[in-house]
C-alpha cells in the first residue's frame, strides 16, 4: 500500500472514531440512548485503535508486545469494572490515574526519543505541549490516586492543612510551570526533564491534601478535565487528531460537571481547590439548641403509612450503610399502599456526580421517580413526608436563612417546607460542613437514630407485618 | 499535517493551525453534547468518558510500535508498553462498568414487565 493511500486509510478510521466519540456522549441524554452511547465509544476506540496499528511507523514485530500489553490492561480492567456500586468513586478516580499515568509517560517517551535524536525536533511548540501533557499528567495520577485512597479510607477522608499550605503548594506548580518553560527555551537542559516530572507529581498530592470527603464529587470531575486536558496536549505532541478530539471532549465533561457540582454547592473553584471547607468550622462545636424529638422505626412507619405522598431525600449515609436494597423494600411497601414515592436527589450528594441515581437504580428503582432538586423543591409544601435518609447539609435550611452559616446560598432540597419531616441519623454529629441544622429542631421533625441500613430495614418490616390491616 | 511519516524538518507553528482548529470546534461540540446528558447518568457519564480519555493508548502505541534500534532504545518502548496496559485498564473497565450500570436503569414499565 501506498504512503498516501496508509494516510488516508489511517485519517478516515480517525474521523468516523472521532464521530462515534462524539454520539457517543450525545446517545448518554437520556437513559434509553445511553446503552447505545456505549457501544458507538467501544466502536469509536477500535477504530482509534486499529487505525494506530496501520500506521507504517508501528513495526509488525512490536504487535505481539502491544497485545501483551493490553491483555495485562484488560486483566487488571475486568475485575475494576466488578466493584460494588458504593465503590464507583474511588474505582473512577483510580482509572483517572491510570490515564494520567499513561499520558506522562508518553510525554516523557517522546521527549527523550526526540533528545536522542539531537533534538531539533524539540521545536518551542512541542516542547510547550510535551510540558502541558506531562504536567497534567503527572498531577492527574497522583492527584487521584490520592483521591482514591480519600474514598477508600486508606488515607484520612478529612482535610488535612498545615500552616504555609497555600504558598508551599504555589511554589511547586510554579517549580514544574518555570522547569516547562526553561526546557521551551532550551530543550537541551535535559537535567530539568526530572524535575519537572518530580514537581508535577508532588503538586498532584499536596493538591488533594487539603481537600474533603464532600468536595470529592468536584475534585474528580476536575481529575477528569486535566486527563482529557493531557491527551489533547499528547495530540499536539504527536500531530494526532483522534488524540485532540477526544481530549477535548473529555475535558468538556469534566469541565461541565466540575461546573455543576461547584454551582450545586455555591461555592467557586478556587474555594474547593484551596478552601479546605470544614476545617474551620469544627471548632465551632455541636451545640442543638431546641429539644429534638425521636421516633423508632416503627412508629415512623405508621406516619408513612397514613401519608399521601412520601418524599425521600437520599445523602452519603444511605451509601456507607449500602442501604438502598432496604429503601427499595421500603418503597415498595408505600406503593403497594397506593402511597406516591418519590426521590429527590441533590447534585452533590454521594461523592461523585450522580452517585444516588446509580444507587438507587441498582435496586431497581425506576429512575422516573428520581427527581431533581429543581424540580421537587416546588412541590415540596404538598409533601406529607419526608424522608432524610443520610444526608444532611443539603437539606439544612440554614443555606436559604442564615447569612452567617458557612453553607449560605448553597441550593438545597427544601425539606422543610413538607408537612412532616423525618430524618435518619446515627446520631446529633453535624454532617460534613460541621454546622448545626435546624431542620432536626423543627416542630415537624421527628429523628430516628441508628444505621440508615437496619432503620430502613426495620421500617419495611413494620410496614409488612400489617400490612392486612388498612 | 503528516504524522505517520517522520519528518526530516520540524513542523512550522503554523502547521498546528489545523490541529487548534479541531481542538477548538470539539471542545464547542463536547460542551453542547455534555450539557445535554441526563443527570440521572452523570456516574456513568462519568465512566464512560474515563473509557474515551484512554484514546491515549493512540500515542502509547506510536511510542511503542517502532522497531527498536539504536535510533528507538529499548526503555522508550518499554515505557510505552506500561502506557498501553494502564490506557487498557481504563478500556476495558471503564466500557463494561458504564455498561453495567447503564443496564440497571429502567422505567416504571420495564420494571412491571420484568
Amino acid at each position: 500500500m501506498s504512503a498516501e493511500w496508509n494516510l488516508v486509510l489511517v485519517q478516515s478510521a480517525y474521523l468516523v472514531a472521532g464521530i462515534l466519540f462524539i454520539f457517543s456522549l450525545k446517545w448518554m441524554n437520556s437513559p434509553q440512548s445511553a446503552r447505545r452511547g456505549v457501544w458507538a465509544g467501544v466502536w469509536a476506540m477500535v477504530l482509534g485503535v486499529g487505525g494506530t496499528l496501520l500506521n507504517p511507523a508501528v513495526a509488525v514485530s512490536s504487535l505481539p508486545w502491544i497485545a501483551v500489553a493490553v491483555m495485562l490492561g484488560g486483566l487488571i480492567g475486568v475485575p475494576l469494572s466488578k466493584v460494588p456500586l458504593t465503590a464507583v468513586p474511588q474505582r473512577t478516580a483510580l482509572s483517572h490515574a491510570f490515564g494520567g499515568l499513561a499520558a506522562g509517560l508518553v510525554g516523557t517517551a517522546k521527549y527523550y526519543l526526540w533528545l536522542h535524536e539531537g533534538g531539533q525536533n524539540l521545536t518551542t511548540f512541542r516542547m510547550f505541549a510535551i510540558s502541558a501533557e506531562v504536567i497534567l499528567g503527572f498531577l492527574t495520577f497522583t492527584g487521584s490516586l490520592m483521591a482514591a485512597g480519600k474514598l477508600q479510607e486508606i488515607l484520612p477522608g478529612r482535610p488535612i492543612t498545615f500552616r504555609g499550605q497555600l504558598l508551599l503548594n504555589f511554589l511547586t506548580l510554579a517549580g514544574a510551570i518555570g522547569c516547562g518553560a526553561a526546557l521551551m527555551i532550551n530543550p537541551q537542559l535535559s537535567f530539568l526533564f526530572p524535575l519537572l516530572i518530580i514537581f508535577s507529581l508532588a503538586f498532584g498530592i499536596m493538591l488533594i491534601i487539603p481537600i474533603g470527603g464532600a468536595d470529592m464529587p468536584t475534585v474528580i470531575a476536575l481529575l477528569n478535565a486535566y486527563a482529557g486536558l493531557s491527551a489533547v496536549a499528547m495530540g499536539f505532541v504527536l500531530d494526532n487528531q483522534i488524540l485532540v478530539i477526544a481530549g477535548a471532549l473529555d475535558g468538556s465533561s469534566g469541565l461541565i460537571l466540575s461546573i455543576i457540582m461547584c454551582k450545586a454547592m455555591n461555592r467557586s473553584f478556587t474555594n474547593v481547590l484551596f478552601g479546605a471547607f470544614g476545617s474551620v468550622q469544627d471548632s465551632a462545636g455541636a451545640q442543638t439548641s431546641g429539644a429534638v424529638k425521636s421516633a423508632s422505626p416503627a412508629e415512623a412507619a405508621e406516619i408513612m403509612e397514613q401519608a399521601d405522598s412520601v418524599v425521600i431525600v437520599p445523602g452519603y449515609g444511605m451509601a456507607v450503610a449500602q442501604a438502598q436494597h432496604r429503601v427499595r423494600e421500603l418503597y415498595d411497601q408505600l406503593i403497594k399502599r397506593g402511597i406516591k414515592v418519590k426521590f429527590a436527589v441533590h447534585p452533590v450528594a454521594g461523592r461523585m456526580p450522580g452517585h444516588m441515581n446509580v444507587l438507587l437504580a441498582e435496586a431497581d428503582i425506576p429512575y422516573d421517580d428520581l427527581i431533581e432538586m429543581d424540580e421537587i423543591n416546588p412541590e415540596m409544601p404538598q409533601v406529607d413526608v419526608v424522608l432524610v435518609l443520610g444526608a444532611n447539609d443539603v437539606v439544612n435550611p440554614a443555606a436559604k436563612n442564615n447569612p452567617k452559616s458557612p453553607i449560605h446560598g448553597m441550593p438545597i432540597i427544601e425539606a422543610d417546607r413538607a408537612k412532616t419531616v423525618l430524618a435518619v441519623k446515627r446520631s446529633m454529629k453535624p454532617g460534613f460542613a460541621g454546622i448545626d441544622n435546624e431542620l432536626y429542631t423543627m416542630d415537624k421533625t421527628l429523628m430516628v437514630f441508628g444505621d440508615a441500613k437496619a432503620v430502613v430495614g426495620d421500617m419495611a418490616k413494620a410496614l409488612s407485618g400489617d400490612s392486612g390491616m388498612h | 499535517m503528516i504524522p505517520l511519516l517522520a519528518a526530516a524538518e520540524p513542523p512550522a507553528l503554523s502547521s498546528y493551525l489545523p490541529l487548534i482548529f479541531i481542538f477548538v470546534l470539539a471542545t464547542f461540540i463536547g460542551l453542547d453534547v455534555i450539557r445535554n446528558v441526563s443527570r440521572l447518568l452523570h456516574t456513568p457519564l462519568m465512566s464512560l468518558t474515563n473509557a474515551i480519555s484512554a484514546v491515549v493508548i493512540v500515542g502509547a502505541i506510536l511510542v511503542a510500535g517502532p522497531q527498536v534500534s539504536s535510533e528507538h532504545p529499548l526503555w522508550i518502548t518499554v515505557v510505552g508498553l506500561v502506557a498501553i496496559a494502564a490506557a487498557s485498564v481504563n478500556i476495558v473497565s471503564g466500557f463494561l462498568i458504564t455498561n453495567r450500570m447503564l443496564k440497571m436503569f429502567k422505567t416504571r414499565e420495564k420494571e412491571k414487565k420484568g
